[in-house]
C-alpha cells in the first residue's frame, strides 16, 4: 500500500536576514502519521513548524524560497487564516489566555462566527476528550485557565488546538516544561490522536521521538540529515552524525 | 581629603539638594490648601459669578468637564487608533521613523502654539468659531502623543505569544487585536486616558484664543458656544480683574488643584490595580 | 464571510490613517502657521523682525523688532536651566542610587504631584507669594521680573528634568557599577566616574527637554514676569517672552492686521526653536540606547 502524502517541501530556504535557518528542505510527511523531529538547538526544528502554518512570516526579517505543498497545494497560495485553521500548533510551554478554561478552547471557533452555545459546548467537550482533560476541568470551564497545573495548561492548548478541528497539528516541545506524568498523559493523547489526525512533533527529547515517532527526522544547521522509521534511525542509523547525536555526544 | 569623608559630605549636599527641590512643592500646596479653603463653600461651588470675580465657579468647572469631555473623545479613538497602528502594523522603514519623530515633535510644541494653530484652523478657517468645539479640537491634538504612548506601550506589554496562539487557531490578524491583545492593553490605555485627561483639565493657553470665555455667567448652549474653563478663569481673576479679593483667587485655585489631583488618583489607583491583578 | 473581509479591511484603513495623524497634524500645524504668518513678511522686513529692537505693535510707527522678546525667553529659560539642572541632577542621583525606602517614595510622589499641576497655578503662586518676596528682597519697585520667571520656570520644569535623568541614571547597568565597587571604589566615586558618565547622554536629553519646556511654556511666565518688551540687561527686571506676548496680545488684535500676522510669525519661530530643541533631546535619547 502506498502511503498518501500529507505535507510536502520542495527545496524549501528560510533565512531570518543573513542566518540560513533551513537549507533546501524537501521532505514528505504521510497521513496519519506521528513524525518525530529531533536535533539541537538552533538547528531548524521550530523554523521548520511555523513554516507550516506561516506563523514565521510574522518576525520582520524573515524571508523564504521553495515550496510547501499541503494536500498538494501549494500553501503560500491560500488563505493563510484558513490554512491556520487546517494546521493547528501546541507550543513549546503552555500558553492559556487569560480567560476561562470554555472559551480558550471554543476561542478558534468563535473566531470563525460560531455563535451557537450547543455547538460550541459540543466542541469543548470532544476536544477536551480528545485531550484527556475532561474528567479533570469539566465543573471548572468556567474558571480562568491560568488557576489549572502546568500539564493541564498544556492539555488544554492541545484541546483548544483540536477544537477547530485540524488535519495536522503541530507540537513544538509541547513537554519541556512538564513533569514525566504530565508528558506520558499527553504522549497517550498524542497516540490517540494520531488515527484523525497527522502528527509533527519536534522535541528536545530523544526518548520521547523513540516513544512516541512512527518516523523520526534529524535536522541539525538546517538542514534535514536523516529521515527514517523510528526503530530503524534510533538502531541502525545510516548517518554518522545521526549515531553521535542519538548516543549523546553532543546536543 | 578621605574618600570616604568627601563621600558623606557630597551625600549630605544631594540630600539638601532634593529638599530644596520639594519644598517649593510642599508650599505651593500649603498656600492653596491654607487660603483656598477659606473661601471654598457649596455656594461657591455651585452658583455662577454675580459679577466678573464675584465668586462662584460653578460655570466655570461644568466647562472644564465639557472640554475634558470633549476632548477625551476626540483623542482617544484616534490615539488608540494610532497606537495599535505603531504596535501591530508599522513596519521598520522611513514611514515609522517619521510618525514616531511626528510624535516626539507634537509633545514638544508650545501650549501656546496649539492656541495659534487651533485659532488658524477649527476658528478661522473651519468657522467653528471661538467654542467648546475648537477648544476640544485644539486640546485633543495636544494630548494625542499621552494616547498614542500610553497605548503604544499597554500592547507592547501583552506577549507576543497571545498573537502567535490566536493566529495559529486562524483568527484574522484584526481578530487577534480586537480579542486577544486590546483587553489586556486596556488598563495601560486607562491609565493613558486619564493622564491625558488631566492635562486637557489643567490647561490654558490652547483654549486662550480658540474657547475660554472671559465672564460668562450660564452654561454653554450648544458646541458653538465659548466656555469659561478653570485655568483661564484662574488667570483672569488673579490678572486682569481689578479689586478681586486674592482669596477668591486661591479659591479658584484650588478647585482647580483638587479636580486634578482626582483625576491623577483615578489614574494611580487604576494603574495599581492592574499590576495587581495581572496575570500572565 | 465577505462581510467580515469588507469590514477588516475597513477598520485596518482606519488603523492606518489613525497612524498617520501625528504626521498629518505636525504638518497642518506648519502650514497654518506659515499661511498666517508669513504674509507678515510680505508688509515688514524680515531684517527689521529679526533685528530691531523695538516691539511696538501699536504704537504710530509701528515696530516689530523680536530682538527683545527673544532675549526675554532666553533669560528666563537660561536663568531657569541654571538653577534646575545642577538641582535636578543631584535630586536624581539622590533618589536613583541613594534615597531608599519612604525617603524615595516621598520624593518620587511629590515630583510626581507636580507634573500634573497645572502651569497657570505655579504662575499664580509666583504672582502671589514669590514676587512680593523678590521685591522686599532686592527693594524693587516691582518683584515681577526674569527672576521671578527663571525660578518658577526652575520649579515647573523639576519633574521632566529629575524624571528623565533619573531613569538614565537607573539606566546604567548594573555590572558597570559593580566593577567598580568591586576594586574598591567607594560609592561616590562610582557614581561620578562611572554612573554618570555612562549616563551623560540621557542627562542631556533631559536638559534639552528641560530647555524645551522652559521656552515653550506660557502660563507662567506671563503671570510672573511683567511683560515689560525690553532689551534685559539684568534678572532683576522685568522681561517679555515670546509665548507671552502672544498670549497676551492675540486677544486684542484685529484679525488679518498687521499685527496678528506678526503674532503668528512669532508663532513660527517658537515652533522651530521647539522642533530643534526635540531633535537634539531625540538625538542624545537615541545615543544613549545605543
Amino acid at each position: 500500500m502506498v502511503e498518501e502524502i500529507k505535507i510536502e517541501t520542495e527545496n524549501l530556504n528560510v533565512w531570518f536576514d543573513s542566518i540560513h535557518a533551513l537549507k533546501s528542505l524537501n521532505i514528505k510527511i504521510r497521513k496519519n502519521e506521528i513524525l518525530g523531529i529531533i536535533g539541537p538547538a538552533n538547528s531548524g526544528k521550530t523554523t521548520f513548524l511555523r513554516s507550516l502554518n506561516r506563523l514565521n512570516e510574522l518576525n520582520p526579517k524573515y524571508h523564504s524560497s521553495g515550496k510547501i505543498y499541503i494536500d498538494n497545494q501549494d500553501i503560500s497560495k491560500s488563505d493563510v487564516n484558513l490554512l491556520r485553521r487546517r494546521i493547528g500548533m501546541v507550543f513549546a510551554l503552555p500558553i492559556p489566555l487569560p480567560i476561562s478554561v470554555f472559551d480558550n478552547i471554543s476561542y478558534g471557533l468563535r473566531m470563525q462566527g460560531v455563535r451557537d452555545k450547543k455547538i460550541l459546548s459540543q466542541a469543548v467537550e470532544k476536544s477536551l476528550k480528545a485531550a484527556y482533560l475532561w474528567d479533570e476541568v469539566k465543573d471548572r470551564l468556567k474558571e480562568n485557565s491560568l488557576k489549572l497545573s502546568g500539564g493541564q495548561q498544556q492539555r488544554l492548548c492541545i484541546a483548544r488546538a483540536l477544537a477547530t478541528e485540524p488535519e495536522v497539528i503541530l507540537f513544538d516541545e509541547p513537554c519541556s516544561g512538564l513533569d514525566p506524568i504530565s508528558t506520558a498523559k499527553i504522549e497517550e493523547a498524542m497516540f490517540k490522536l494520531k488515527e484523525n489526525y497527522t502528527l509533527i512533533l519536534v522535541t528536545n527529547n530523544v526518548k520521547q521521538a523513540a516513544r512516541v515517532g512512527d518516523r523520526t527526522a534529524f535536522f541539525l544547521s538546517g538542514e534535514l540529515i536523516e529521515l527514517n522509521k523510528t526503530d530503524q534511525l534510533f538502531t541502525i542509523p545510516k548517518n554518522k552524525r545521526t549515531e553521535d547525536y542519538i548516543m549523546g555526544k553532543f546536543g | 581629603m578621605n574618600p570616604k569623608r568627601r563621600q558623606k559630605i557630597v551625600f549630605s549636599l544631594l540630600f539638601i539638594s532634593s529638599l530644596l527641590v520639594i519644598t517649593p512643592i510642599f508650599l505651593i500646596f500649603f498656600f492653596i490648601f491654607k487660603e483656598g479653603i477659606k473661601v471654598i463653600s457649596w455656594e461657591f461651588l455651585t452658583t455662577s459669578p454675580a459679577r466678573m470675580g464675584g465668586g462662584g465657579v460653578f460655570p466655570a468647572i461644568v466647562g472644564t468637564l465639557y472640554l475634558t469631555l470633549g476632548t477625551v473623545l476626540i483623542s482617544v479613538p484616534l490615539g488608540v487608533l494610532a497606537g495599535i497602528y505603531l504596535s501591530e502594523y508599522a513596519k521598520e522603514n522611513l514611514l515609522t521613523r517619521l510618525v514616531k519623530l511626528a510624535i516626539i515633535n507634537l509633545a514638544g510644541v508650545p501650549s501656546i502654539v496649539y492656541g495659534l494653530f487651533g485659532l488658524g484652523l477649527f476658528v478661522i478657517f473651519l468657522r467653528f468659531g471661538a467654542s467648546l468645539l475648537s477648544g476640544c479640537f485644539t486640546l485633543s491634538i495636544m494630548v494625542l502623543p499621552i494616547v498614542i504612548t500610553a497605548t503604544k506601550e499597554a500592547l507592547n506589554n501583552v506577549p507576543q505569544s497571545f498573537r502567535e496562539v490566536s493566529l495559529s487557531l486562524g483568527a484574522t490578524k484584526w481578530q487577534t487585536i480586537r480579542y486577544c491583545v486590546l483587553p489586556y492593553a486596556f488598563g495601560g490605555i486607562l491609565t493613558g486616558v486619564i493622564l491625558s485627561i488631566g492635562r486637557a483639565s489643567g490647561e490654558t493657553a490652547p483654549i486662550l484664543f480658540t474657547a475660554a470665555a472671559f465672564y460668562l455667567p450660564h452654561l454653554p448652549r450648544s458646541i458653538f458656544d465659548q466656555v469659561m474653563a478653570l485655568p483661564y478663569h484662574l488667570y483672569v481673576v488673579a490678572t486682569q480683574v481689578p479689586g478681586v479679593e486674592r482669596r477668591v483667587s486661591y479659591g479658584i485655585c484650588l478647585v482647580l488643584v483638587v479636580l486634578v489631583i482626582l483625576i491623577d488618583l483615578i489614574a494611580l489607583i487604576t494603574r495599581y490595580q492592574i499590576r495587581k491583578k495581572k496575570l500572565w | 464571510m465577505n462581510l467580515k473581509k469588507i469590514r477588516e479591511f475597513i477598520i485596518e484603513r482606519l488603523i492606518f490613517l489613525g497612524g498617520m495623524a501625528s504626521i498629518i497634524f505636525v504638518i497642518l500645524i506648519f502650514a497654518f502657521l506659515l499661511k498666517e504668518g508669513l504674509p507678515f513678511f510680505r508688509i515688514y522686513p524680515l531684517k527689521d523682525f529679526l533685528g530691531g529692537r523695538f516691539w511696538y505693535p501699536i504704537s504710530e510707527p509701528v515696530q516689530f523688532g523680536i530682538k527683545p522678546l527673544i532675549l526675554g525667553s532666553l533669560i528666563v529659560t537660561g536663568g531657569a536651566i541654571l538653577i534646575v539642572v545642577p538641582l535636578g541632577l543631584a535630586t536624581a542621583i539622590f533618589i536613583a542610587e541613594i534615597a531608599r525606602g519612604k525617603t524615595k517614595e516621598i520624593l518620587k510622589c511629590s515630583i510626581e504631584f507636580l507634573e500634573t499641576t497645572p502651569s497657570v497655578v505655579i504662575g499664580f503662586i509666583g504672582l502671589v507669594v514669590l514676587a512680593p518676596f523678590i521685591r522686599k528682597v532686592f527693594s524693587l519697585p516691582t518683584g515681577l521680573t526674569a527672576l521671578c520667571g527663571s525660578i518658577m520656570l526652575a520649579i515647573m520644569s523639576t519633574p521632566t528634568v529629575v524624571s528623565i535623568m533619573e531613569d538614565a541614571i537607573t539606566a546604567v547597568p548594573k555590572v558597570y557599577k559593580e566593577a567598580a565597587l568591586a576594586i574598591g571604589a567607594t560609592h561616590w566615586q562610582t557614581i561620578w566616574r562611572v554612573i554618570l558618565p555612562a549616563a551623560s547622554s540621557g542627562i542631556m536629553a533631559a536638559v534639552m527637554l528641560g530647555i524645551g519646556r522652559c521656552i515653550g511654556e506660557t502660563m507662567v511666565v506671563l503671570m510672573v514676569t511683567g511683560n515689560a518688551a525690553v532689551i534685559p540687561k539684568t534678572l532683576l527686571q522685568p522681561v517679555r517672552t515670546l509665548t507671552a506676548t502672544i498670549a497676551s496680545e492675540m486677544g486684542e488684535v484685529v484679525q488679518g492686521s498687521e499685527h496678528y500676522f506678526a503674532l503668528f510669525a512669532l508663532g513660527i519661530i517658537l515652533f522651530s526653536l521647539s522642533f530643534i530643541v526635540n531633535l537634539i533631546a531625540d538625538f542624545f535619547i537615541h545615543k544613549g540606547v545605543k
